[in-house]
């Protein structure tokens, strides 16, 4: 019959069409999966790399006390380094008038801010920031130091009252991303009395407009001081600003006054307030907590005892037991290494751990508290900890940035503990969203992602995990060619029968006990290696296609390789030395300092041909060096760049 | 009392929309100026998955980790792979133990193996009666959101940014695959 044929044959047709949907529903969701795992491998990499740069960081920090306590030792082998090092800079006090001195001339035409500022100043920043101009040093000075007035009288957790109709907007790390910064304002309007931000530390370094941001913030907090709230990261330190690019970005652009403002912000950072609580509820700070966290010291400690968080508080002498008045502490400021008063102006080891411990510390699953050794700071706490310490003092959450997050923002402990990460895009175009909450008294927390590009719209997802794969891979092959002689070392140990191929559990097992990321190698192991068709790993591989550039040709490698590896370190310290910002340091210095760096950090390497190296490579021909030139001389060369050099950044 | 009622909360979440997607495109500066304009794509994102049932969002990576294995399951399937190794008090948490020897044999008989190219071509055919070689962008959204498991928002969005050609606004479904399985390898 006419009728139940068409049907029949109608169903017949929509069935094909459901499985032909199925079919495809299926593969895409097996791609996207896909996708996304890669994405996560890549994100795993940069994480991976960028803690363990903070635990090199932490390495150089002990190097410093080393030295420190090391001083009269020191001061009898080699007392002209000495005297340079310890050089106490007598222009200390803060020269208040100083920046009043300074002229802005009639042809700067960036924004003027007129003080008392109000909120039309946060505007002209803003649009003058979108056209890419600098504030001129003098406005810059004088925003630090209102700012630095105010931070004094703030104490060292603010208490802020939520109401239904006044929600707060809490952000996380923003890292110098200004356009982030640009879209949180645009998208969830201008800080106002009832638009009040906590904006949870590391506001600077990586990105390339901490400065930018760091002036907004500031204006921003000094037109509403009850509304817009900073708490301290872990960056707001001039140690880690010297690593990660801060300090490089202020002393490029603000060439006749970058040390001065270096300075100052340095005393900045440590006024900024430890923690936010909103009603009396939640706990908003940068890291996280311990089992010893304990709230109450916290609110008592002076916290611009601690310059930063990487110096822990040491007396010069050490173990010897003397008048208590006459001890005498030694502290490296941006000005160089110089001598305190007294310890008294230090915070005791006790104290400094709370505040390391706040703005270090991981959660993860794992119940029970354990040293941070990804980062080498702070330490990662469980599920325990958070309800154990919340119970203590009566709160519900904890709200904590510090971690970078796919989607920008992640939930764990049960809903206890919120993780917020503000800086989209963090490692490469595409790596990671960011987000921002709302929150207010009885309601739950509302998020809010994006993702930033300056495109007229986002490319596929394929493309972008390809960008950022291949960058992650990049970043790891030149960690692999930093310790090309120990990883070759630990291959040829194991393959007894030197057929130069390993089985990839032991290529997995010596990556990892040489290199130390916690990585999935046998995942990435198709990236980094060639493997034969029975499945077994030719080691040498990685090796072929990507080399450091020698400086001078008849250098031994291993030598090269050495200098490249600790680069980032060597680069800190010459700036420490380097009080006057000169960008030179002697001959002399250097290879005392490379003596002690040696000594310290264990290095074996044959350096016979360190003075050639320098020699030759040193165009002032005047016996001293161009550190940073000297520096940016070791770089790695992958052979099928279509650019001569990598992007390395020196710190 | 607790900081807000779950209770409560749920019903403000089935009352409000899930996912609110829109891109904003923030206006030029004034006088011009070097800038280019920004876009964000923004997604206000209820977490509903975790702060409820912590276990949706752990049923969501398993998928993933299972999918990025080479194991293509429906949904149906993945839905009662995780049933199966999912803890008796729903804790929200899969414990490794339980899902590796599950995983192993998954693996290991070869289950819910990944669609061959050329089958997944014949799929498109058949939804392309007429044979013209593409599919119009709606006709691709109506038979992806509408029929079988159905995709989400954001997975249709996903697909027709890397699927579409801007210019007819429609899905050539030869290249796209031939595209997508280079991509793969």
């Amino acid at each position: 019959m006419g009728c139940g044929t068409s049907s029949s044959m109608k169903d017949k047709k929509s069935e094909k069409a459901l499985k032909a949907a199925l079919v495809i529903q299926n593969w895409y969701r097996g791609h996207s999966a896909q996708l996304k795992t890669r994405q996560r491998y890549a994100l795993t990499i940069f994480q991976s790399i960028e803690y363990a740069d903070e635990q090199g960081q932490l390495e150089l920090s002990n190097f410093f006390s080393f030295m420190l306590e090391n001083y009269t030792r020191l001061l009898e082998e080699d007392s002209e380094l000495v005297t340079h090092l310890f050089d106490s800079n007598i222009q200390d006090k803060d020269r208040q008038d100083y920046w009043v001195l300074i002229d802005v001339p009639d042809s700067y035409c960036g924004p003027r801010l007129q003080f008392p500022l109000t909120f039309t100043d946060i505007d002209l920043l803003i649009e003058a920031f979108k056209q890419q101009q600098i504030l001129h040093a003098y406005y810059v000075l004088e925003v630090l130091f209102e700012t630095k007035k105010l931070l004094q009288q703030m104490p060292n957790f603010t208490h802020i009252k939520t109401s239904p109709s006044k929600e707060i907007t809490i952000c996380g790390d923003l890292h110098g991303k200004l356009d982030d910064l640009f879209l949180i304002y645009y998208k969830n309007g201008l800080p106002s009395v009832s638009n009040p931000y906590v904006f949870n530390g590391d506001f600077v370094d990586r990105g390339k407009n901490s400065m930018e941001i760091l002036m907004i913030l500031f204006v921003s907090f000094l037109v509403y001081p009850n509304d817009l709230h900073l708490n301290r990261g872990n960056h707001e330190d001039f140690m880690m600003n010297m690593r990660y690019g801060f300090t490089n970005e202020v002393l490029h652009k603000y060439k006749l006054h970058g040390k001065k403002i270096l300075q100052v912000l340095e005393d900045i950072y440590t006024w900024l307030p430890i923690g936010t609580i909103i009603d009396n509820e939640i706990l908003v700070i940068h890291g996280g907590i311990s089992e010893s966290t304990d709230l109450n010291l916290l609110h008592r400690i002076e916290r611009n005892k601690l310059k930063s968080v990487l110096m822990p508080p040491i007396p010069i002498d050490g173990d010897h037991a003397t008048e208590k008045g006459n001890k005498v502490g030694t502290t490296i400021t941006a000005r160089g290494i110089r001598t305190n008063g007294s310890l008294s102006e230090q915070l005791t080891k006790h104290e400094w751990e709370q505040v390391i411990d706040i703005l270090w510390s991981d959660p993860r699953g794992k119940r029970g508290c354990y040293p941070n050794t990804g980062r080498g700071g702070g330490c990662y706490f469980g599920p325990d900890i958070t309800s154990k310490i919340l119970n203590k003092y009566q709160l519900k959450m904890l709200i904590r940035s510090h971690e970078c997050k796919p989607e920008g923002y992640e939930i764990c402990h049960d809903g206890k503990v919120i993780t917020v990460f503000s800086a989209s895009n963090y490692y490469e175009e595409g790596s990671n969203r960011g987000a921002y909450i709302r929150v207010s008294s009885g309601t739950p927390p509302r998020f809010f992602q994006y993702q930033v590009t300056r495109a007229t719209c986002l490319r596929p997802l394929y493309q972008r995990m390809n960008a950022v794969e291949s960058r992650a891979i990049r970043m790891l092959k030149e960690r692999m060619i930093s310790q090309k002689t120990d990883l070759i070392r630990v291959f040829q140990l194991q393959d007894s029968s030197k057929s130069g191929k390993l089985s990839v559990g032991q290529w997995a097992f010596s990556m990892e006990n040489i290199l130390g990321l916690n990585l999935p190698w046998r995942s990435l192991s198709s990236h980094l290696v060639t493997t034969d068709k029975d499945g077994n790993i030719d080691y040498m591989s990685s090796f072929q296609d990507i080399h450091i550039q020698k400086p001078v040709k008849e250098v031994q490698s291993t030598l090269i390789e050495t200098v490249y590896r600790y680069r980032s370190d060597l680069q800190i310290i010459f700036n420490v030395i380097d009080s006057n910002h000169s960008g030179l340091i002697s001959m002399e210095e250097f290879r005392s300092i490379w003596k002690l760096f040696k000594s310290h950090y264990r290095v074996c390497v044959d350096d016979s041909q360190l003075d050639e190296l320098t020699e030759r490579m040193d165009l002032n021909k005047d016996g001293s060096i161009d550190f940073n030139e000297f520096l940016k001389a070791f770089y790695v060369v992958h052979k099928f760049d279509k650019l001569s050099k990598s992007d390395t950044k020196v710190a | 009392m607790l900081y807000w009622d779950p209770k409560a909360d749920a019903v403000f979440r089935k009352n409000k929309e899930k996912e609110d997607h829109c891109t904003t495109e923030m206006p030029r500066p004034e006088g011009g100026g070097s800038i280019a304009f920004l876009c964000a794509r923004f997604s206000r994102r209820d977490p509903d998955h975790s702060f409820q049932s912590p276990g949706a969002q752990t049923k969501r990576e398993i998928g993933t980790i299972i999918r990025s294995l080479g194991c293509c399951p429906s949904e149906g399937e993945l839905h009662d792979l995780i049933a199966e190794v999912e803890e008796e008090e729903p804790t929200g948490y899969i414990r490794f133990e339980k899902f590796l020897p599950v995983m192993t044999e998954v693996l290991l008989e070869r289950r819910y193996r990944p669609i061959p190219e050329d089958i997944l071509h014949r799929a498109f055919e058949v939804l392309d009666p007429a044979k013209r070689g593409f599919l119009s962008k709606e006709e691709l959204i109506k038979y992806m959101t509408e029929v079988g498991e159905r995709f989400s928002q954001e997975e249709m969005e996903e697909m027709l940014s890397a699927a579409i050609d801007p210019e007819s606004n429609s899905i050539h479904y030869k290249d796209y695959i031939t595209m997508m399985v280079v991509d793969e390898n």
